[in-house]
């Protein structure tokens, strides 16, 4: 069995929405290395509970890198030290005995804090409302692999599609931009064949959406490198080339419209 | 034993600006988003670094003589000849640079402005940065030293009032006037250097915000970027250096100044 580390750690505290909030010092002893980060915040929340106090609320849900509920900032890194890796499957032996643990919320003004390190992230679900779907015959299930598609498309659409919507590269971005995580969730559909039709105007309604609640990107590449799913900024860079484009096109096929 | 209190009211997110507005001319509605101002930049970018760097390359006249750099001078005034109306061409593109420059700073600055409302409480706790560098956290910064020192470098060596020895039309002696001023010499590096920093993400920038993406090239995007800073940053800073190093000087003082000089004549012969 691996020793027992014996950490400090600093957590947000906010009771509520707007609320002030301040940094509050736990000890932690008897963490293992093999623990989860999360589960040492539960070590943390069941000895509060035993003492009659109120433990800290956090987001988390599958546990196992998928659903995008975790996600905190750890030593000043969203998700923590460990790159590639969400909060929830980030282990403590990637710390080191008597260390001092910060953790703090997201924080952006699309990311309103519900309680301590909760936060509200339904702006995200705002941008995917806003286009990140394909429109489709319902009925029986259309045969597979009935539209050929090149791997490397396939691929470059699954990469995308990788996206767990945990708001990190938000939290990441100095600008609080949402660039990432847009041009992720577009990108998937308007690379694929199935993504054409509704292509310019997915781009124009979810870009649109973006900039209701968020930033705007300047390059820095933070929001890559704390991506637990590791989207390229390449994305990015797509959704910059499809929105001009999409700029265009609108105009010709509003034309067509009027003829 | 304490339970986790629930809380009752749910935050909701404000919108950090105005919405866009459909149905205006296309060129208004990109203009208006934040990813159309960013194409802006990029694009009245590339415009202002086209200019340094022709700015920079027919500066290089200096180490030929004060005829030669002269005379280059009065061809950019020339430009177009007999077929329009002298010093008009040069107006056109000194007007484009202007609204190049106008516009790189509008959209920088309304930019940061929406990016401080995206984010208006800072993390507390203090950031650790992984691939945001120096020059690209510090463009507001460089660019606001470089314009502050593009009036100064207008007001020293284009319109003449921060040069008591300006001649109009004799560019090779107002520079050499002027770098011979220690202060001046080293304010012309330093922005110079703060220009290389600007241009060293803004050139890989430019890439991104065009989405010029491609996987064949993406890795020289940042090599194409350190080259063009190097170019520039080296041959800007060696002006004030050789004139300093006294390797360029004033070979024959206020005479006519696209006239061969005596000495140089006399060591061509
Ligand atoms: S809890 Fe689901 S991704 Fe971490």
């Amino acid at each position: 069995m691996s020793e027992k580390m014996h950490m400090e750690l600093k957590v947000w505290r906010q009771a509520g929405p707007g609320q002030p909030g301040r940094f509050v010092t736990y000890d932690a002893p008897g963490v293992s290395p093999d623990m989860s980060f999360l589960e040492m915040l539960d070590l943390v929340n069941e000895r509060l509970v035993e003492d009659g106090e109120e433990p800290f609320a956090f987001d988390h849900d599958c546990r196992e890198g998928i659903c995008g509920s975790c996600g905190l900032m750890i030593n000043g890194q969203a998700h923590g030290p460990e790159r590639a890796t969400a909060t929830c499957q980030l282990h403590m032996r990637k710390f080191s005995d008597g260390d001092q643990v910060t953790v703090e919320p997201w924080r952006a003004a699309a990311f309103p804090v519900i309680k301590d390190l909760a936060v509200d992230r339904s702006t995200l679900d705002r941008i995917v409302e806003a286009g990140g779907y394909i429109t489709v015959a319902t009925g029986s299930a259309p045969d597979a692999n009935l539209i050929p598609i090149p791997k490397p498309v396939a691929d470059a659409s699954m990469d995308a599609a990788a996206c767990i919507g945990c708001g990190a590269c938000v939290a990441a971005c100095p600008n609080g931009a949402a660039q990432l995580f847009t041009s992720a969730k577009l990108q998937h559909l308007n690379l694929l064949p199935q993504g054409q039709a509704e292509r310019w105007d997915r781009t124009i309604s979810m870009v649109e959406e973006m900039e209701s609640f968020f930033g705007s990107c300047t390059n820095h590449g933070e929001c890559e490198e704390a991506c637990p799913k590791s989207i390229s900024i390449d994305f990015i860079a797509l959704l910059n080339r499809d929105y001009v484009r999409a700029q265009l096109k609108q105009r010709r096929l509003a034309g067509q419209s009027f003829p | 034993m304490a339970q986790a209190t629930s809380t009752k009211e749910r935050p909701a997110a404000q919108p950090v600006r105005k919405p866009l507005g459909r149905g205006v001319a296309w060129p208004v509605a990109f203009y208006r988003s934040a990813v159309g101002k960013k194409w802006v930049m990029a694009v009245t970018g590339l415009m202002l670094l086209g200019f340094v760097l022709v700015h920079m390359i027919g500066n290089l006249k200096l180490y030929l003589s004060r005829q030669d750099i002269n005379l280059y001078g009065e061809a950019l005034r020339d430009l177009g000849g007999h077929l329009v109306p002298h010093t008009s061409l040069l107006w056109l593109l000194r007007g484009g640079i202007v609204v190049a420059l106008v516009l790189h700073l509008h959209s920088a600055v309304t930019l940061t402005r929406l990016n401080s409302r995206a984010r208006p409480d800072k993390y507390q706790a203090p950031r650790d940065y992984i691939a945001a560098n120096f020059a690209s956290r510090t463009m507001r910064y460089s660019g606001v030293l470089i314009a502050f020192y593009l009036l100064f470098h207008l007001a020293d060596l284009t319109w003449g009032n921060a040069n008591p020895d300006f001649v109009r039309g004799d560019p090779y002696n107002n520079l050499v006037y002027s770098f011979q001023r220690v202060p001046v010499a080293i304010l012309y590096a330093v922005a110079n250097v703060a220009l290389g920093v600007h241009l060293l993400h803004g050139v890989w920038s430019v890439f991104q915000s065009l989405g010029i993406n491609n996987p064949r090239f993406n890795r020289a995007r940042r090599l194409l970027a350190q080259g063009v800073v190097a170019v520039i940053v080296v041959g800007n800073v060696s002006f004030p250096i050789a004139v300093q190093a006294g390797i360029v000087d004033l070979e024959c003082p206020h005479t006519d100044p696209v006239a061969p000089c005596e000495a140089a004549a006399a060591s061509a012969r």
